[in-house]
């Protein structure tokens, strides 16, 4: 176990490092100048000259990248002419655009996607893993065509879709509901809740038809197997058999699925931020990439790669526990 | 998949002639399948048949027409469903008075050559590269696993729009949209293909033409290549529909096409601010777009039945959706 903890840290820092490295060859290709676009209007040669080199964009690319690693080990400290601000480890930067330190700006909106992606989970495994185990107890009936067609048509959606008719229709329509807008939870949890609806309902039901799929074909499968034959002779109760034995055999490959899908959501939901208007990490990242904001670009998509690099980790542990079979390598 | 794989797969079968009436036979069982290929082929007709289409109409997708929207309200169209009536069969768009229905068979046109497009490019890297890591020695199938395994865990939707972003303008948009959603997906289709290789490699005819003195590339092209026809050709009809919803969602965050060139997901995008005074607006690209997607899939999934009843009960990772939130 440790041995494999170690190895997957290791194996996490290097992808990061090639993520990050890849992402500052990216934008230093970049046909724009973040100077241009952080100087304002009315920008001479020499205030630009010296917005490069506040910014740091003045050095070389493998420079900028030494002085990025050095910020996030060490931390690092800025020159502004007058005075020197000090960036205390892990630092990612300061945002080009408003100054303000990424990592304040990325952790001030990851309740967001942390609210988004958790309630959203309860409610398309709850769908999802309800539906796979009922159209594979049904086999060949109609419970099962029909559920095959509507998770086909789950699949089929596009978050952004299905979030535009349900606020259509909730909000606009029948009323039901106010149109979204965020609240912290430490604010008002019953607003809090209220506001999320939708949301969550629109990322749980194109999620959930994917579950529903793996969940069915996976409890097929274990329904097969000897283990469960065994049990069915030993006369325990149908219900034994699928709650007690089948279901653990067949969600394992679902907590693979379940540790990819939440870290991808944790790194940033945009298209459904951008639907409801929440101000989510793939919000944040959406507006700096248009205004090549560099340290802000970096420190959203490293931190959306840690998520899933961190899940897929999890994700192997969690099936090791689950199915006594797997040795974690 | 461990590396002397010597079982015999089905899928490996599928191809051969003996098998393709059946495959086809199993198909026309499969209404569903049936009804959404019909569905395609309107589709593909309605994006071929745009220019035609708006000439019967008298419309184009990119004249304004300010005299149909109601400028005291913001640009709410005149009439009733978003202004139809006999000289703008589907309306009006809010705000400018663009002809609606030839905006959605233009877009059609975008929508259909950006996923295919993209399908085709991450099939042929996928294929390549897949073919190189099943084919290749211990480390080229060590390196290749592990770009595989990166570029499936890499959050595409990020990258997507990062690369959008840094490319100059004056390159078409439509293009870059096809070669960014395939450079970025090339993953599961090369982990499909390595897989179906070391399938295929183990099997006796391979083994028999090894001995008989042909080189790698020989047995490359020859004998694994058309083993590996039927898993791409349901991988990449699986795929599409992902791409297509990859276009519209990327365009729906305004990084994909640009106006005034049509694209539904940038409707759909419009219509966010304007579907309280005006849901047939967002309503027709929205069930534009879903049954699209949804014809593909059903189609894709029939598809892959047929050719492999049995694997077809295990839905492989590789094949969802990514991108989706």
């Amino acid at each position: 176990m440790l041995r494999f903890l170690l190895r997957r840290s290791v194996s996490t820092l290097l992808v990061l490092l090639v993520l990050s490295a890849v992402v500052f060859l990216l934008f230093y290709a970049t046909p724009g100048d973040p100077a241009i676009l952080a100087c304002g209007k009315g920008c001479d040669g020499e205030r630009l000259a010296v917005v490069r080199h506040k910014l740091g964009t003045d050095l070389p690319l493998w420079q900028q990248y030494w002085h990025f690693l050095q910020g996030l080990v060490a931390g690092r400290d800025y020159d502004a002419g007058t005075d020197v601000t000090h960036c205390a480890a892990p630092c990612f930067g300061y945002s080009f655009q408003t100054d303000q330190p990424v990592l304040g700006m990325i952790t001030s909106r990851l309740p967001v996607d942390v609210s988004l992606t958790l309630g959203a989970m309860v409610i398309w495994l709850v769908v999802g893993v309800g539906t796979g185990v009922l159209s594979a107890l049904r086999r060949g009936g109609i419970t099962e065509r029909l559920l095959t067609g509507l998770t086909l048509a789950g699949m089929s959606t596009p978050v952004f879709l299905i979030g535009l008719l349900l606020m259509m229709l909730c909000c606009s329509w029948l009323g039901w509901l106010p149109f979204p807008q965020y609240v912290p939870f430490g604010d008002d949890p019953a607003a809090w809740a209220s506001n999320l609806v939708l949301p969550w309902l629109s990322l749980a039901l194109i999620t959930a038809a994917a579950y529903a799929r793996m969940t069915r074909s996976s409890m097929l499968e274990t329904l097969a197997e000897d283990h469960i034959r065994t049990g069915r002779a030993y006369g325990l109760s149908e219900r034994r058999v699928v709650t007690g034995h089948a279901l653990r055999g067949a969600l394992t490959p679902v907590i693979t699925l379940l540790a990819i899908d939440v870290g991808g959501m944790l790194g940033g939901a945009t298209l459904t931020e951008s639907v409801f208007g929440f101000d989510g990490l793939g919000r944040l990242l959406v507006d700096s990439v248009n205004h090549i904001d560099l340290p802000v670009v970096v420190g959203v998509t490293l931190f959306a790669a840690f998520f899933i690099v961190l899940a897929n980790a999890v994700a192997d542990v969690l099936y090791a526990v689950a199915d006594p079979r797997v040795a974690l390598a | 998949m461990s590396e002397t794989a010597t079982v015999s797969r089905p899928a490996a079968e599928a191809t051969e002639p003996r098998r393709r009436g059946q495959v086809w036979r199993r198909l026309r069982r499969n209404r569903a399948a049936l009804a959404a290929l019909g569905v395609i082929a309107l589709l593909v007709l309605f994006a071929l048949a745009a220019p035609l289409l708006a000439g019967l109409e008298g419309q184009d997708p990119t004249t304004f027409h300010n005299d149909l929207v109601d400028s005291a309200t913001g640009g709410v169209p005149f009439g009733s469903f978003g202004g139809a009536g006999a000289h703008h069969w589907l309306g009006v768009e809010p705000g400018n008075g663009r002809d609606v229905f030839a905006r959605l068979a233009y877009g059609a046109r975008v929508s259909l050559a950006v996923a295919v497009g993209a399908t085709v490019v991450q099939i042929a890297l996928g294929t390549l590269i897949g073919l190189a890591a099943g084919l290749g020695n211990r480390l080229a199938d060590t390196v290749l696993s592990r770009a595989m395994d990166l570029v499936i865990a890499f959050p595409e939707l990020v990258f997507a729009i990062a690369l959008m972003a840094i490319v100059p303008d004056g390159f078409p948009r439509p293009v870059l949209l096809a070669l960014v959603i395939g450079v970025l997906g090339w993953g599961s289709p090369a982990r499909v293909v390595r897989a179906q290789v070391l399938s295929l490699r183990g099997l006796d005819y391979v083994s028999a033409a090894r001995l008989g003195g042909s080189g790698r590339w020989r047995i490359a092209r020859r004998e694994i290549l058309p083993g590996l026809a039927g898993p791409v050709i349901t991988f990449a009809l699986l795929r599409l529909p992902v791409n297509v919803a990859s276009e519209a969602g990327l365009s729906f965050l305004g990084v994909g096409v640009r106006p005034p060139t049509p694209s539904w997901g940038q409707m759909l995008s419009t219509a966010t601010t304007w579907y309280e005074v005006d849901p047939a607006y967002v309503l027709l690209p929205a069930g534009l777009l879903f049954v699209t997607v949804l014809a593909f899939t059903v189609f894709g999934d029939g598809l892959r039945t047929a050719l492999d009843p049995r694997a077809a009960s295990r839905l492989r990772v590789g094949t969802r959706r990514r991108a989706k939130d």
